[in-house]
C-alpha cells in the first residue's frame, strides 16, 4: 500500500470536519470540506482462500485485472475505488446470482470519527464472531467510518459467461432458466446473461432460442429505483424503452428519480442514534444522511 | 417481583400462554449448551403484538428479556440472565406468504428451518443455510446467530438469503429492517440485526430468500492416510477455481464412531474422510467432478465413492449430520467448538487439536465444514469423572487461541453467546468491541435486550454481565 493504515488514521485526525476522497467516481469527496485519502495497493490475493486485502484506495480496475490473473473476481462494480464502491453500496447488474455487494466484505479496519483504527468482521470467509459491523458500514457513505483497508470474497471465474438478447417474456426465462446471472428487460427486448460450463450455456441458449450479443444494454440513468420484483409486471403498461429493469431483483435503471415514501420514525430514530454513537460531533462526511442519499447508479 | 411481572404481562397477554411455575422456568433456563440461567417468567408468544406487550413490559419494568426459538444453540445466547422474560417464539410457526415467482417467502420466526425447506419443495426451490440441528432449529434462531451449515460454502449463509425483517425493537416499536425492493436508502438495518444474538430485538416476521432447486447433483465419499492429505486436496479444488456445495471432513474417530451407529459403510479404516458435493447443471457437475476426481488422482488418493442415487447420497449425509448423535456412543458428553481458520493452515490446526487434547487426556471427534475451514472439534468426556470438565475447558481455550492466532476467527456459524463472551479479545481490540458496543447502545439503550451476551466489557452494563449461576465458559 502507498502508506499504512496509522498514517491514514493520523490524516483523519480526531477533531473538525474532514471527508474522504476517492475516484470520484461516485459523487466524489463532499466539497470544501478538508479530504484524507485511503491508503492505495493490493496486500495479497489468495485465490485457495478466496479473498483479496487490499488498500480501501485501490482503484476497482486494478483490482478486477489482478484478480483477472489467478482466475477470479469479485462481485463489486467496476470503476472508482473500492473503498467508494462499498461506502457506496450499489450491487451491478449481476445481482441476481452474485447476491448483493455487500455480503463481499469480510474484514475491514476502518477510522473512526475518534481517529482510531478499528477492526470490524473477521478474515475468514465464514465468520460470526460480534456484531456484523461489516454490513453497517457498507453503504453508510463514509458517515460512520472511513474504509482503511478491506478484505473482500473472491469467487472463481466461470469457464464460459456470454450476454443474448431474446423477445421472449422475462418472466418466463426467470421461472425456466437456472440460476441466469443477469435478466435485464426494457419492456419490449430481454438481454440475459448465462454464466457455466460451456456445454451447459448452449443448451441452455438453443432451448430458449438466445441470441447471443456483445453485451448488455446501456442503462437509463442515472435513477436507479428500487421495487420489490413481484411489482415489475406492472412495467409493461409502460412506454417500452423507457427503462431497463433487473427482473428478479427489482432495481429499475431510469432517467427520472424515484419518490420515495416518508421514512418510518423507528428507522430515523436508529439512525440517528448510530451516527450519535458513532460520531457524537458529527464530523465525517458532515450533513451527509444516508436516509436521504438517493440511489444514483 | 415475579407477581407483578406476571400480572403486567396477563393484562395484555392471554394468561395461559403466561407462565412461571417451576416446570417451566426450569425447562427454560437453558438451551443445547452447557450453561444454565434462571427464567423468570415465559411467555408463550403467537403474534407480533404479544411480543409487543412482553417487550413493553420489559421496558417499563426495566426487566431484561430474551427471545427464543428452538433452544438448539450452542454457545449458550439463549440463556436467561436471572428473572428475565423468556418469550418463546415457537407457537409463531406459520408461513405467512410465498411468491413462487421471485422466490421469496415471509414465515414467522418459529417456522423450523427443514419445514420450511420441505413446504416450498414442490415449487422447486428451498431455504439454504442448513444447520445439522435443521430438523429442529427455527428461522428466528438462524436469523439470531447468522446460522450456517453444509452448503453454505456455495451459497452463503443466513444473511445472504434474509430480505426483510419484521421486528420489536427494545423499546417496544415495532419497524420493519430491510424490504422486498432491494435498494433502501439508508443503512443496512437487515445485516445488523442478522447475527446479533438476540440483543438488538425481536424477529417476528422474516422475508427469506428461496433458492432454486439444482437440476443435477453427485455427492462423493474419499478417503485419505491423513487429515492433512484430505485438507491438501480442499485446497487444491477451490484453487482449480471449483466451488463445491459442500465439502465436509470426518476423522477417523468420526467414521467409527458413526458407523458403528448408522452402518452406512463408512471407510473406518481410514484417517478421515472427505465428503464433497457438486451440484449444477449436467455438464458443470460433471466437469467437476471430473476434474476432482484427477486432482484427488494426482493427490494418490485411491478410494472414490460416489453415491449412485438419491437413497446412497442421503445416507451419506445423515451419516455427515448424524455425528453428533453418534458420540453418544463414544462417552456421553460433548463439547462443541466452531473456530474458522484459513484453508491453508487447516492441517496444522487439526495436529494441534490432536496434540492438545492428547495432553489433556481428552478424546477428540473431529467433524467440520472442510471447504470454508470452519471446525468443528468435539471434546468427547464424563461429566461424571472428577476435574474432567476443567480439563475439557482448558482444552478448548488452548484450540480456540491457537485458531485464532492462525488468522482464524472465534466462531464461524454458532455464534458467541455466553460460552466465546469472554474470549472475545483474542480477536478484537477494545476500541474494536467499543465499536460493538455502541451499536448495542444504538438499538438497545436500556441494556435490556439479550443483556451479558457476545461483548466481553462490564463496564456499561454493571452487574447484569455476571454468568448465571452454574455457568461455564
Amino acid at each position: 500500500m502507498d502508506r499504512t493504515i496509522d498514517e491514514f488514521a493520523a490524516a483523519v485526525g480526531t477533531v473538525d470536519a474532514v471527508t474522504v476522497e476517492g475516484a470520484a467516481t461516485r459523487g466524489g469527496a463532499l466539497p470544501g470540506v478538508p479530504a484524507v485519502n485511503a491508503p492505495a495497493g493490493i496486500v495479497r490475493i489468495d485465490a485457495a482462500e478466496m479473498v483479496l486485502e487490499c488498500g480501501a484506495g485501490t482503484p476497482m480496475n486494478e483490482v478486477h485485472t489482478a484478480l483477472a490473473e489467478v482466475g477470479q473476481t469479485v462481485s463489486i462494480p467496476s470503476g472508482g475505488t473500492i473503498g467508494g464502491a462499498l461506502a457506496c453500496g450499489i450491487s451491478d447488474i449481476t445481482r441476481l446470482a452474485h447476491g448483493p455487494m455487500r455480503d463481499v466484505l469480510l474484514q475491514t479496519q476502518f477510522v473512526g470519527a475518534s481517529g482510531k483504527v478499528t477492526k470490524a468482521g473477521g478474515p475468514t470467509v465464514k465468520n460470526v464472531s460480534g456484531f456484523d459491523l461489516c454490513r453497517l458500514l457498507v453503504g453508510a457513505y463514509g458517515t460512520l467510518g472511513f474504509f482503511g483497508e478491506v478484505i473482500v470474497r473472491t469467487r472463481p471465474l466461470p469457464r464460459s459467461s456470454r450476454w443474448f438478447t431474446t423477445d421472449s417474456d422475462p418472466f418466463e426465462l426467470l421461472a425456466g432458466l437456472y440460476r441466469p446471472v443477469s435478466i435485464l428487460w426494457d419492456g419490449k427486448t430481454t438481454w440475459l446473461r448465462l454464466d457455466g460450463d460451456p456445454g451447459d450455456v448452449d443448451v441452455a441458449a438453443s432451448g430458449f432460442r438466445l441470441r447471443q450479443v456483445d453485451g448488455p444494454p446501456p442503462l437509463p440513468g442515472p435513477h436507479r429505483w428500487s421495487v420489490p420484483p413481484g411489482e415489475l409486471r406492472a412495467l409493461r403498461s409502460e412506454i417500452p424503452g423507457s427503462f431497463v429493469a433487473q427482473i428478479g431483483v427489482g432495481v429499475v435503471h431510469r432517467v427520472e428519480p424515484q419518490l420515495r415514501g416518508p421514512v418510518d420514525p423507528a428507522i430515523r430514530q436508529l439512525h440517528d442514534r448510530i451516527k450519535q454513537h458513532f460520531d457524537p460531533s458529527g464530523r465525517l462526511n458532515p450533513g451527509l444522511d444516508p436516509l436521504a442519499v438517493g440511489i444514483r447508479s | 417481583m415475579t407477581d407483578e411481572v406476571v400480572a403486567a404481562l396477563q393484562e395484555q397477554i392471554d394468561p395461559a400462554r403466561v407462565r412461571s411455575g417451576a416446570t417451566e422456568t426450569r425447562l427454560y433456563r437453558r438451551d443445547a449448551s452447557n450453561m444454565t440461567g434462571q427464567a423468570g417468567v415465559i411467555v408463550f408468544a403467537e403474534s407480533t403484538a404479544d411480543v409487543q406487550a412482553a417487550v413493553c413490559v420489559a421496558a417499563r419494568l426495566g426487566l431484561p428479556f430474551l427471545a427464543r426459538g428452538s433452544g438448539t444453540g450452542l454457545a449458550g445466547g439463549a440463556v436467561p440472565p436471572d428473572g428475565a422474560i423468556v418469550i418463546s417464539t415457537s407457537k409463531m410457526n406459520q408461513i405467512i406468504s410465498v411468491d413462487a415467482e421471485n422466490r421469496q417467502a415471509w414465515v414467522e420466526p418459529g417456522v423450523l428451518n427443514l419445514d420450511l425447506s420441505k413446504q416450498v419443495a414442490h415449487l422447486g426451490v428451498h431455504f439454504a443455510p442448513d444447520p445439522s440441528s435443521q430438523q429442529t432449529c427455527s428461522i428466528g434462531g438462524n436469523v439470531a446467530n447468522n446460522s450456517g451449515g453444509p452448503h453454505c460454502l456455495a451459497d452463503g449463509v443466513t444473511s445472504a438469503h434474509v430480505l426483510a425483517l419484521e421486528v420489536v425493537l427494545p423499546d417496544g416499536s415495532i419497524t420493519v429492517l430491510g424490504g422486498e425492493d432491494p435498494e433502501q436508502n439508508g443503512l443496512d438495518l437487515r445485516g445488523v440485526f442478522v447475527g446479533s444474538e438476540g440483543m438488538f430485538g425481536v424477529a417476528t416476521k422474516v422475508c427469506v430468500r428461496l433458492m432454486q432447486n439444482h437440476p443435477d447433483v453427485a455427492t462423493m465419499l474419499m478417503e485419505f492416510d491423513s487429515v492433512a492429505e484430505g485438507a491438501q486436496l480442499v485446497s487444491d479444488i477451490i484453487a482449480a477455481g471449483i466451488v463445491p456445495a459442500a465439502v465436509e471432513m470426518m476423522d477417523q474417530l468420526c467414521l467409527q464412531a458413526v458407523e458403528a451407529w448408522l452402518h452406512a459403510g463408512l471407510p473406518t479404516h481410514a484417517a478421515a474422510a472427505l465428503l464433497i458435493e457438486c451440484v449444477g447443471a449436467a455438464g458443470q457437475v460433471a466437469s467437476e467432478m471430473a476434474q476432482i476426481r484427477m486432482l484427488a488422482a494426482a493427490r494418490g488418493v485411491a478410494n472414490v465413492r460416489i453415491a449412485a442415487d438419491e437413497g446412497e447420497r442421503a445416507e451419506l449425509w445423515k451419516a455427515r449430520k448424524g455425528a453428533f448423535g453418534a458420540v453418544a456412543n463414544v462417552k456421553p458428553n460433548y463439547y462443541l467448538h466452531d473456530t474458522v481458520v484459513p484453508r491453508a493452515r487447516l492441517a496444522e490446526v487439526i495436529e494441534k487439536v490432536y496434540e492438545i487434547t492428547a495432553r489433556y487426556g481428552i478424546d477428540v471427534i473431529n467433524v467440520f465444514h472442510a471447504g470454508d475451514g470452519n471446525l468443528h472439534p468435539l471434546l468427547v468426556y464424563d461429566a461424571r469423572e472428577e476435574g474432567t470438565i476443567d480439563k475439557v475447558h482448558d482444552a478448548g481455550r488452548e484450540i480456540v487461541a491457537f485458531s485464532v492466532a492462525v488468522g482464524g476467527v472465534l466462531s464461524g456459524e454458532h455464534g458467541i453467546g455466553l460460552e466465546k463472551r469472554d474470549l472475545m479479545p483474542l480477536m478484537f481490540s477494545e476500541v474494536d468491541l467499543s465499536a460493538q458496543e455502541a451499536l448495542r447502545l444504538a438499538f438497545d439503550p436500556q441494556l435490556i435486550a439479550n443483556p451479558n451476551k457476545v461483548l466481553p466489557n462490564p463496564a456499561t452494563c454493571g452487574d447484569m454481565h455476571e454468568v448465571p449461576d452454574g455457568a461455564w465458559i
